[in-house]
């Protein structure tokens, strides 16, 4: 056994590398879920976002363009999802899939091009005096900016609905659709709004993984992210904060348990691999056992003004 | 016509062209309906890539006589079974399950269908209509092994392994021998990412090994993330896995095992034609084609290639056996004494690492 071979520093800021991605698209499909939708199609936006994010920054050679054109993209397609769901109506968990399915298909197409491509990755920020502090100016900031507008996301959203009119109509919204409607807000419009930011979050998660983490473009590389992400906003039983403290935690884990592999400490890898699915399996359980586990109360119930 | 006649004929002509597709296929040596399911996307750039790349060849080889069909992303385990089975149903006569996973599931769905007949690869369970069919990969992994001990500076060798099954220890213990060989010093890291596709976690995985030290990368797993994080980390090495990875040459990918499939799966699907497909095991490497080393790329000092292509040529002639005495297993116990190669069942089952590898292997 060699701990020594870990260095804490790097270890760190692998772990906020690992967890960015996760950490984009669960704060985005939290802002869903708290306006009422269950989009359950993460997957399918965030692997378009991964290969619009990646070609975009191909051609032009900017990754900031990239990551705007996956935002975009991921967003136009959540669209889809939203005219299906609340404009016509369908069923959210049957669109949700379709729309998982639906852009893994499609990102499939568009990526075959640029298999085995390399992309320009984006520069680590240099931030001036922060980034000189000797063990923190490593392991804290000198991220590229992905990183912290991930972070500065979570702290919006969390403003945004805890002290804003918008994040209250948006609540009242996922609460009880027929109040608010009856107060005379736009549920649809405030819906489909929630859902176009939740697009874009995934989008942007997506770009991170194809553009910084991998950084390549690779057929189905999302491998199960969105989902992890989905468990992560019920794991956070729908707090911003605890989105973090949850996507820090899967990323923590994963990151953790290899680079006490790759030291040779003795550990049980299958243990330490299914840990965060536990501890999400052990959240549930004692939000569900407190009986308030927080979830909107219209989430995934569809809505009609006329009902 | 009334309604129970109708039914039955409907039935009756369901049975019927079922049988008549199946009986014309055997008799007249007609088009044959060939099924493969994939573990991983058609575009891994790896293992999926090259079973894919072997189909396209069967359709451009056979033309109108062959119908392929296939599904991708299929998880090992229960799932694997549905969608065999849903594969045999759509009347595929010869279905080829391409990842040791499938190995239960192959069989039981094989005792559904006595008539379709089923290839598993890497896999060692058969029955009179699953043969099985796998590459000796640890041969090329000799070759890396002595390129990854003559290249390493920092004596750090990481390995990015897949499960534990016997392919893939073998993978480990073949590659850790001729390593030692080449360089007394070397010390290998393994990592089991219990994955054989997942290109952020193959990632994050070769950072592990290379933050930890490691200039050297070997993997067990399927899509080209570890090459991009070698490239990106700058002096680190890599092997291109099941496909050529090229884009990766000259560096960080300095050479690959590629696995070729297509002589077989022509093989095989031209024995279903003449009705003369049979049960079977078959394990070759690096002699008849089935395993093939990539080009050594120009990063390889001269010297170290030209022992390298020797390697490979007396392991291809037969001349060198890469599981060769005196070897000992991990707790110091006998494996194979001075000269003694190792015998296939031994190796097909191998299931411990041999002396000098450290860590445990997990159950």
């Amino acid at each position: 056994m060699d701990l020594s071979s870990i260095n804490p520093i790097l270890l760190i800021a692998s772990i906020m590398i690992s967890a960015t991605p996760i950490l984009l698209a669960a704060i985005g499909e939290m802002v869903v879920e708290k306006a009422g939708v269950l989009n359950l199609g993460v997957e399918g936006m965030m692997i378009t976002g991964a290969v619009v994010g990646f070609a975009t920054a191909v051609s032009t050679g900017s990754p900031a363009l990239g990551f705007m054109a996956a935002a975009l993209a991921a967003a136009v397609l959540s669209l889809s999802f939203g005219i299906l769901t609340q404009i016509l109506l369908s069923n959210q968990v049957a669109t949700g899939l379709g729309l998982t399915l639906v852009g893994l298909g499609l990102s499939a197409l568009i990526g075959k091009p640029y298999e085995g491509m390399k992309t320009p990755t984006m520069a680590k920020l240099d931030i001036p005096i922060l980034g000189d502090i000797p063990v923190l100016g490593r392991m804290l900031f000198s991220h590229d900016p992905m990183v912290y507008v991930s972070l500065f996301l979570v702290l919006a959203v969390w403003a945004v609905l805890k002290y804003t009119r918008a994040g209250l109509i948006l609540r009242a919204v996922g609460e009880s659709h027929d109040a608010a409607h009856a107060l005379g807000y736009k549920v649809i419009r405030i819906r489909m709004m929630a859902i176009f930011f939740g697009g874009a979050c995934a989008g942007l998660g997506g770009a991170y993984l194809s553009l910084v983490r991998v950084p390549q473009w690779t057929e189905g590389m999302t491998a199960g992210s969105g989902w992890i992400a989905l468990a992560i906003v019920v794991f956070a039983s729908w707090r911003a904060e605890r989105v973090l403290i949850g996507a820090y935690l899967f990323g923590g884990v994963t990151v953790l348990q290899l680079n006490l592999q790759a030291a040779g400490v003795k550990v049980p890898v299958e243990i330490l691999s299914m840990s965060p699915y536990l501890i999400t399996i052990l959240v549930l359980v004692i939000i569900s056992a407190r009986g308030a586990h927080g979830a909107p109360a219209s989430l995934g119930r569809p809505f009609h003004a006329s009902s | 016509m009334n309604r129970r006649t109708l039914l039955s004929t409907a039935a009756a002509s369901i049975v019927g062209s079922t049988l008549a597709s199946s009986a014309f296929a055997a008799a007249h040596g007609g088009t044959v309906k060939v099924g493969f399911i994939f573990v991983g996307p058609i575009g891994d750039g790896g293992w999926t890539f090259e079973h894919n790349r072997a189909r396209l060849a069967l359709e451009e080889k056979f033309g109108d006589k062959v119908e392929t069909v296939y599904q991708e992303s299929v998880p090992e385990g229960a799932d694997a079974e549905r969608a065999i089975t849903q594969m045999a149903l759509s009347g595929c006569n010869l279905i080829f399950t391409t990842s040791f996973g499938y190995m239960d599931p192959t069989i039981n769905v094989a005792a559904k269908f006595p008539d379709v007949k089923f290839e598993h690869a890497t896999g060692f369970k058969r029955a009179d209509n699953v043969g099985v069919y796998s590459a000796r990969f640890y041969e090329g992994r000799a070759i890396q092994g002595h390129i990854a001990g003559k290249m390493t500076k920092t004596n750090k060798i990481g390995y990015i392994a897949s499960f534990p099954i016997p392919e893939v220890i073998r993978g480990i213990n073949s590659a850790y021998i001729h390593a030692k060989k080449a360089n007394p010093d070397v010390e290998f890291s393994v990592i089991w990412a219990y994955t054989w596709f997942d290109p952020a976690k193959e990632s994050d995985a070769a950072r592990a090994l290379i933050e930890n030290g490691a200039d050297v990368i070997l993997q067990h797993t399927d899509s080209t993330a570890p090459q991009a994080a070698a490239q990106e980390a700058g002096n680190v090495i890599t092997f291109g896995q099941a496909s050529d990875m090229s884009e990766y040459a000259p560096m960080p990918r300095v050479s690959s095992i590629i696995d070729n499939w297509t002589p077989y799966y022509i093989d095989r699907v031209q024995a279903v034609m003449d009705g003369t497909w049979q049960s079977d095991d078959t394990w070759n490497g690096i002699g008849t084609g089935m395993v093939g080393i990539g080009e050594i790329s120009s990063a390889v000092p001269e010297d170290v290639k030209a022992e390298a292509l020797a390697l490979k040529d007396s392991i291809g002639s037969g001349a060198y056996h890469p599981f060769t005495g005196p070897l000992n297993k991990q707790d110091g116990s006998v494996w194979l004494a001075e000269g003694e190669t190792a015998p296939d069942g031994d190796l097909l089952g191998l299931s411990f690492y041999v002396e000098g590898l450290t860590g445990d292997i997990p159950n």
